[in-house]
């Protein structure tokens, strides 16, 4: 019996049938059929439990979201803090809790002058693009083709056409899209002077965290400045410290016009997410404020929350360990690499964003169950299925780093199984 | 929540920051020892010695600081005890190697050295900073992170020191985190932090409480308890020097260290040498009525008036209201009883000295046990004596671990006027209630894995001579960024094979696959 007071279920089965029942079926068959059968119960710190009791180490984080790893206790407590005060708050007005973060934020990032707050990675991706069409009176955005920056209106159709053409979301005459790492493209697409905005991640997560070649996105930023377009960072799986710097584009020396930055920003507990603009981009927050509004985007819970989040993460101890995580996950996976270069062939990092490449079109997928079998839970790249998404977070210390590389070991010779076997992975 | 609209405290509640951070120092120290504990021994001990320099070379600065800070001892002190804190501590230990593995061929044993990992160490505001000088030595020595824990009396004080410890660690090769330090201090913080599971040995000096706080958190924990050393002059003992080392070690940093005589015991027969040779010396020797006020001063209601510690005999007579010549360096007070029923023979911790007389060796052996059985058991006692078996009967009788011969106590327990191991942490043992005996050392801070043998004779335990070490020298610093690393040597012997093995699969990776 799982009796939760609100709820209960007398098995793990149950919960199965009446999530295909009423939730999603898809999804849940999904997981099913791929041999992971997780249903994450209790959580804590970087580790999960199964409704099993079965604990899993998470590398997955959703994209950073739990940074800090689940339920950090500072935050919690934050939370609980502004819960006896704030509650979401009236977003017509202003209000401490936002001008205090959005101040927070900005001071982050310089350059930057204003933060528009939304509840989601992609209504703040909304926010940005909507920013740009204000500003340059530019319809067209340009992204790259395997790009993700979420799931709404005009941000589905900046991504790949597996989102969009279900919904008829996709709207080729206004979103191009051209190929990552590849300078030439972006310039075709951008000599018309009819584009708004190029949007791009820092790293591209969702396709596994292919490295830009050295001085890609420095060319990127220069070719929009050229053609009158602007350059926005989408950050939210590259900021908030995960490249060893606070922002992704900092550590690659640029100087966007926007960046979008969601997940960790709400260290996992409550949901927030900004577009953070330059002065030249903000115009229309003077002409009329409430041209965007978002009941619960920048909800003051949040704000509260964020504002502690980038508190924590420019303290020299979380940037200190951040670097010494890195460095742990640099050496030790060029080790394991080495002894098992035959499935495991190459390692694309940046402070803790790591993608693992596997000699196989679904090499990952295969990498993630034996890993889930092995008390690891890392997911697979969404956009290409050779690559492992390897997300530690910020605060991991050395033991739990250690038993991630022991664990993942005992994993590798599962891993050879589950590619050679014919039905293959999943 | 209650509101609170009508003033300026926080309307919200904001969490402890300070326990937060700390905790995270604790897992950057993880991270540190992890590197540093595969430190070869010339590795070690360049960074021992780099961070002796700077210590050596702050001694000054940091002895005036804690002054001002806690208002407490003697400056020229204060920087001798630094400066012995920092070079002659590394001489003493210069031949104990806690590195490399020692292999026992006619015991058929290998002993391979395990660094405890995460020290935890508190330190007192009365030797600030020559005890963070102490334990950050001891922590380098024995390859393991330190996280200091200051009085919060001398925080300010104690946390540059550590910094400025931490970045000669740093330059040296060493791994950032090595050296930490709380900022804000607090009983509460620390004794969370004592509690926490990823500190592997809490190295306790402070009050009583603390101490034994330590010993509760359960977690292994080296405290010490309180001294309150009685010392004995014998008939037989050169009076005038006996004296003179007494006042000499009572005025030594106005007596904060625990090793300082606390009760002087001598016999009738010679209490007057010895009185010509206190005064000659620059002692006060109180009248009744003085002792009187100085009772009522010093412990009023019974307590240690904490005002006084480490202060000088003159600031000391003045505020009891006694009139003492300038150049009085230690106020002595003669008792008539030792023990619970005086409070002048408990720890004073600064330049007051009680002093009893007894008939015979016999009754001053008793009284010294007296003394040490209402405090400062497991402590240090000492003599000043030429009878080899006196001395034998005393130290045999008493409930102390060391009990220093014709020299000063303050310094001779601690180990700068013997041969006792250097330390401002003096083991109580079993007496004091604490774990270690002898003087801490760094070989407290290490553990040793045994390989042993099958005993019988025709099992053999093989050749050793070729048999690689367990350690992998000074590892290159971790990088910010991914960038391709540049190619890290070595110290011990050029550059290590796993590494070189590494940069060439890298290379011959993005040979045949480009850039990913």
């Amino acid at each position: 019996m799982f009796n939760y007071g609100f709820f209960n279920f007398d098995s793990k089965a149950e919960l199965l049938d009446k999530a295909i029942e009423y939730w999603n079926p898809g999804k849940t068959k999904f997981w099913q059929d791929a041999g992971i059968d997780l249903v994450i119960d209790r959580r804590e710190g970087y580790f999960l439990y199964d409704m099993s009791g079965r604990r899993l180490i998470d590398l997955h984080l959703n994209g950073g979201t739990y940074n800090f790893g689940h339920r950090n206790p500072e935050l919690v407590a934050t939370l609980k803090s502004a819960l006896d005060y704030f509650d979401m708050g009236n977003h017509w007005f202003p209000s401490v809790a936002r001008a205090a973060f959005a101040e927070k934020l900005v001071k982050t990032a310089p350059g930057m002058k204003y933060a528009i707050f939304g509840a989601g990675g992609a209504e703040a991706v909304e926010i940005a693009l909507k920013t740009a069409r204000y500003a340059t009176k530019r319809r067209k955005i340009v992204s790259i083709i395997k790009g993700y920056h979420g799931h709404s209106g005009l941000s589905v159709a900046t991504g790949d056409d597996r989102f969009s053409k279900i919904f008829l979301a996709d709207r080729p005459e206004e979103f191009v899209q051209v190929p990552f790492n590849d300078i030439d493209a972006l310039e075709r697409a951008l000599r018309g002077r009819d584009v708004a905005a190029f949007i791009i991640e820092t790293i591209p997560a969702t396709y596994g965290f292919p490295m830009p070649n050295d001085g890609y996105l420095k060319a990127c930023q220069e070719l929009c400045r050229r053609y009158g377009t602007l350059y926005i960072a989408d950050e939210v799986q590259t900021g908030l410290m995960r490249t060893g710097m606070m922002w992704g584009w900092q550590s690659y020396g640029l100087e966007p016009d926007m960046f979008v930055t969601g997940k960790g920003l709400g260290g996992g507990i409550y949901p927030i997410s900004a577009c953070v603009v330059t002065e030249k981009c903000g115009g229309w927050l003077h002409e009329d404020g409430a041209a965007h509004i978002s009941t619960s985007g920048g909800s003051e819970l949040g704000c509260v929350v964020g504002h502690q989040v980038i508190d924590i993460l420019q303290r020299p101890e979380v940037i200190s360990n951040v670097h010494f995580v890195a460095d742990f996950f640099h050496r030790s996976l060029n080790q394991m690499m080495a002894a098992h270069s035959d499935v495991f062939v190459g390692i694309r990092q940046r402070g803790v964003i790591l993608g693992l490449e596997f000699d196989h079109p679904e090499g990952a997928v295969a990498v993630s169950r034996a890993l889930y079998e092995n008390g690891v839970w890392a997911i697979f790249s969404s956009l290409d299925k050779r690559v492992l998404q390897f997300k530690p977070g910020v605060l991991l210390d050395v033991a739990t780093c250690q038993e991630i590389v022991d664990r993942m070991e005992a994993a590798m010779p599962r891993v050879r199984a589950l590619l050679r076997s014919p039905r293959r992975a999943a | 929540m209650q509101m609170q609209l009508h003033e300026d405290a926080p309307r919200l509640v904001v969490p402890d920051r300070a326990e937060a951070t700390a905790r995270m120092k604790i897992d950057r120290a993880g991270w540190a020892v992890r590197s540093y504990a595969r430190f070869d021994r010339a590795a070690v001990m360049r960074v021992t010695r780099a961070v002796a320099e700077a210590a050596h070379k702050a001694a000054q600065e940091y002895a005036e600081w804690a002054v001002r800070e806690t208002g407490m001892g003697v400056v020229e002190h204060k920087r001798l005890k630094n400066e012995l804190s920092a070079h002659p501590l590394v001489d003493f230990y210069e031949n104990t190697d806690l590195v490399n593995p020692r292999v026992d061929t006619g015991r058929k044993m290998v002993e391979i050295p395990k660094p405890a990992g995460v020290v935890l160490a508190l330190t007192p505001a009365t030797n600030p900073v020559s005890t963070l000088y102490y334990k950050a030595i001891l922590a380098l020595l024995s390859r393991n992170a330190v996280i200091f824990s200051p009085h919060p009396l001398a925080r300010a004080c104690c946390a540059h020191a550590a910094a400025r410890l931490e970045a000669a660690a740093v330059a040296a090769g060493a791994p950032a985190g090595l050296i930490q330090c709380i900022e804000e201090p607090s009983v509460p913080l620390v004794q969370a932090l004592m509690a926490s599971p990823k500190v592997q040995v809490i190295l306790a000096t402070g009050g009583g409480p603390m101490v034994r706080a330590a010993y509760s958190s359960g977690n292994p924990a080296i405290g010490v308890g309180p001294g309150n050393a009685p010392v004995y002059v014998d008939p037989t003992a050169d009076q005038t020097l006996a004296a003179q080392r007494i006042v000499d070690s009572k005025a030594f940093d106005n007596s904060v260290l625990c090793t300082n005589e606390s009760v002087l015991i001598s016999l009738a027969e010679n209490a007057n040498r010895l009185e010509r040779g206190l005064r000659a010396a620059g002692a006060h020797i109180l009248s009744e009525p003085e002792v009187g006020k100085l009772r009522a001063w010093l412990f009023p209601h019974g307590h240690l008036n904490t005002a006084a510690v480490g202060k000088s005999a003159v600031w000391i007579a003045q505020q009891a209201g006694l009139r003492v010549v300038p150049s009085t360096r230690v106020l002595i007070a003669p008792v008539a009883q030792v023990g619970l029923d005086e409070p002048l023979t408990r720890e004073k911790l600064c330049p007051v000295l009680a002093w009893a007389t007894a008939e015979t060796f016999e009754r001053a052996t008793g009284m010294a046990q007296m003394i040490l059985r209402m405090t400062g058991a497991g402590h240090s006692a000492a003599i000043h004596c030429e009878d080899p078996q006196k001395a034998m009967d005393f130290a045999a009788a008493l409930s102390v671990y060391r009990v220093v011969v014709n020299a000063p106590c303050s310094q001779g327990a601690a180990g700068f006027a013997t041969h006792l191991a250097p330390s401002f942490m003096i083991g109580t043992g079993y007496f004091g209630r604490s774990s270690v005996g002898e003087n801490i050392g760094p070989q407290h801070l290490v553990h040793w894995t045994r390989l042993a043998w099958n005993s019988d004779a025709s099992v053999q335990m093989g050749d050793f001579g070729a048999v690689r070490a367990p350690f992998e020298g000074q590892a290159p610093a971790p990088r910010p960024a991914p960038a391709p690393a540049a190619a890290p040597l070595a110290e011990a012997g050029g550059m290590d094979r796993d590494m070189l093995r590494q940069l060439i699969l890298q290379e011959l990776r993005e040979l045949t696959r480009g850039q990913s």
